[in-house]
């Protein structure tokens, strides 16, 4: 069965999106950092399915070893999925440009140096899809985390184009906007209950749209309306909000 | 993140420590005062709330299969339903089902839960080869069958520490159906004499009109099954309905009830009559519609389950089932089953005899009702099941549990008590 290259995998959400993926027949790569300690995840899956479940070390950050990575791929993956990111505290990012420019480089930079391999070589073949997990916080700057936010929208906008590039030869990619998702990354802040997915919940949403080649979702949908009044809010009245 | 019981009551404020890994969970035991592990909050009442709770589900891999004995090691957090999902399509289910596939292992080792094969397979814990658990010291205790740590937590409602993982039996099916035969009886009389008549298939349960009166009071379909043999092990979840929101709380009032009654009564036939269904539909009926316990309303509800000595239950039951017809207070459900032997675990529910299990909305003059009752199960040597309660008092719970000393005792020599409580456990004194 085809596999589905999951970047990020030891992410909270990524798990939830592994064992969806397996579920539905896709046997997987798992690439992340320090990635042998998805061992028991990798086990997990292989109990409750009969995928193929392979672990790859990957740091998106290490730009010079992606081409590698990727040719030496034995069996080129039908979907790429990247789901890591990196939400430093804004204030510390304000202060010290280590924490920012890892920011930028986990949710932009890194994503885009593996993608454009992992898109010549689809275009090539005229066949896959991709995913890329965004956030809802790059739909505007906030004083909240705008370095995040930032490097998120730019994220948005580099999947919009290479969406737009690949239509013709018929590989899709989509984009996924979470609002709040009750991970790791988000342990300890106190979220709206009925803002807040849990992880398996984007992973169905995710599943489902990329099946039916969607270009773009929010999960919870509800962060559509949410994100659309955010938006309309004059920037003139904006700038003066706390939100 | 928002968990409550399944009852909705009471709702309370808490903290939440998800349970990830055992170097966190042990920091967080070692460092909090009091705290009470969390599975899918399916119990109703309060046995697994307090204002500190460890959230277990998400702690849910599954470390191994041995195909050969068809044992399932997997941790706590993985739910039943997960287990049908990977291992009916190979042929194999659990030993032990409640009618709720949506509960984690270690809810069901806690409340050393049952189905509808008690007087043939026994309780949860006839299923476990083994556990993990953690103490309140941190220290990690490997359990058997022999151990004093076994008898304590199978049954222990989260009470002598937190189960990390299990060992769990599993049983080999040839189909993902069930051959169900159902008999439609007039009475109590007809509704005790088809049990014991049919106490041989494997499986069965009756459900109970609960407003019958006189001639017809405890008239109920009785259903009884086994697995069929046909090879068809395709199984997969059927589309599930919602209910949205919680309902006003006018909705669910007499007429309402009487009329669901009637129409679950009516629609089977007369007697006996013999259907093939899916497992799903035999086994987990409810769990086909998402937060069915919102049609209760706001204030919430409560289950009242008991269960009579053998020799006891006819005459307890008609005069508990004519005191509930005489309240006028709704049962949307009222659920018969029959027990085998009791196990040797400190505070297991089931004893050889009858149990029913009747859904009340939390009103006014409720209580009063559920008192009055408990006052005839003690009567009769009965006893209330802990994870579907959330109001009995110290009294009517000890009365019914000879052996709670032992489980005191044992909890305060180790410590237990110390650490692990819930408003439950506080309530009744344990
Ligand atoms: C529709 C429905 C039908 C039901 N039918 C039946 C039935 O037929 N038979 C039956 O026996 N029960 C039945 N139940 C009750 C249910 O099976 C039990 O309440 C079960 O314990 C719920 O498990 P949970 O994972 O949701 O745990 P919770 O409800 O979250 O917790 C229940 C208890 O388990 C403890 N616990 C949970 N996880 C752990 C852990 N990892 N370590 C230590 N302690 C833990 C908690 O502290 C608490 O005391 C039914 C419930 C519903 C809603
Ligand atoms: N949680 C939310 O509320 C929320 C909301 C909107 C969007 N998102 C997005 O959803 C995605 C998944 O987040 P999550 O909530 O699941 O958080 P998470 O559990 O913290 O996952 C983030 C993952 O990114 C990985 N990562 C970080 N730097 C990396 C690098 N240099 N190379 C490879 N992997 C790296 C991390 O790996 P290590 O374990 O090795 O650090 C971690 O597994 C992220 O893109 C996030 O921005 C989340």
């Amino acid at each position: 069965m085809s596999y589905v290259l999951i970047i990020g995998a030891k992410s909270d959400i990524a798990q939830a999106v592994a064992r969806e993926y397996a579920k539905h027949g896709y046997s997987l790569y798992l690439a992340g950092r320090e990635i042998q300690t998805l061992h028991s995840l990798a086990t997990d899956i292989k109990i409750r399915t009969s995928v193929a479940v392979e672990l790859l070390e990957f740091d998106l950050g290490a730009f010079h070893t992606h081409q590698a990575f990727y040719e030496n791929l034995q069996e080129k993956p039908l979907g790429v999925i990247v789901v890591a990111g990196y939400m430093a505290e804004q204030k510390k990012c304000e202060s010290d440009w280590a924490e920012t420019l890892n920011t930028i480089t986990v949710n932009y930079t890194g994503a885009v140096s593996i993608l454009n391999i992992v898109a010549n070589d689809m275009e090539h073949n005229k066949n896959g899809f991709i995913v890329g997990v965004s956030s809802v916080a790059g739909e505007r700057g906030r004083k909240a985390n705008y370095i995040y936010g930032s490097s998120k929208a730019a994220f948005t906008a580099y999947l919009s184009g290479l969406r737009n590039r690949l239509y013709e030869s018929g590989v899709h990619v989509l984009t996924v906007k979470p609002g709040f998702v009750a991970t790791k990354m988000t342990i300890g802040l106190d979220l709206p209950p009925k803002l807040t997915a849990q992880p398996e919940k984007v992973a169905r949403d995710m599943f489902q749209a990329q099946q039916k080649n969607k270009d773009v979702i929010y999960t919870k949908s509800i962060w559509k309306w949410v994100m659309l009044v955010i938006k309309m809010i004059p920037e003139l009245k904006f700038k003066g909000m706390s939100i | 993140m928002q968990l409550n019981s399944w009852g909705m009551y009471p709702i309370i404020k808490k903290n939440i420590t998800v349970l990830r890994d055992k170097p966190s969970l042990r920091n967080e035991i070692l460092n909090n005062t009091e705290c009470i592990p969390f599975g899918n909050g399916r119990s109703y009442g309060d046995s697994a709330l307090n204002e500190h709770i460890i959230y277990c589900k998400p702690y849910n891999y599954f470390l191994g299969f041995d195909e050969a004995r068809g044992i399932l090691h997997c941790q706590a957090g993985v739910t039943l339903s997960e287990i049908i999902e990977a291992f009916v399509p190979q042929g194999w289910f659990l030993k032990v089902t409640p009618g709720t596939k949506l509960i984690t292992v270690g809810g069901a080792i806690a409340s050393d839960v049952h189905g509808k094969n008690h007087h043939v397979e026994g309780c949860f814990s006839a299923c476990i080869e083994g556990f993990r658990l953690m103490l309140p010291n941190g220290e990690i205790r490997t359990c058997i069958k022999e151990d004093e740590l076994f008898k304590a937590t199978c049954g222990g409602m989260g009470l002598t520490g937190v189960i990390l993982d299990a060992k769990i039996s599993l049983k080999k099916i040839n189909s993902k159906n069930i051959e169900q035969t159902t008999i439609k009886t007039k009475n109590l009389k007809e509704t005790f004499e088809a049990f014991e008549k049919y106490a041989y298939m494997p499986y069965s349960v009756a459900w109970i009109d609960c407003l019958a009166k006189d001639d017809a009071l405890g008239k109920c379909l009785l259903m009884v099954g086994e697995f069929a043999d046909d090879g068809d092990l395709n199984f997969k979840e059927k589309k599930k309905l919602n209910i949205p929101f919680k309902f006003p709380s006018f909705a669910l009032n007499h007429l309402s009830v009487k009329a669901f009654n009637w129409l679950y009564y009516a629609k089977a036939p007369k007697g006996v009559s013999h259907q093939k269904v899916d497992l799903g539909t035999f086994f987990y009926p409810l769990d086909g519609i998402n937060n069915w316990n919102r049609i209760y309303g706001k204030g919430g509800f409560t289950q009242y389950q008991f269960i009579l000595p053998k020799e006891h239950s006819y005459e307890g039951l008609e005069e508990i089932l004519k005191r509930i017809s005489q309240s006028g207070k709704g049962s949307f459900l009222a659920v018969l089953k029959l027990y085998g032997e009791a196990n040797d675990n400190y505070l297991s529910f089931p004893i050889k005899g009858y149990s029913l299990a009747l859904d009340f909305k939390i009103e006014k003059g409720l209580f009063d009702l559920l008192d009055a009752l408990d006052e005839i199960v003690v009567k009769y040597g009965g006893r209330i099941y802990l994870t579907k309660d959330v109001r009995v008092s110290k009294e009517t719970f000890e009365k019914g549990y000879p052996m709670i000393e032992k489980f005191r005792s044992y909890r305060k020599s180790k410590a237990m008590d110390t650490k692990f409580a819930s408003l439950q456990s506080k309530r009744i004194g344990i």
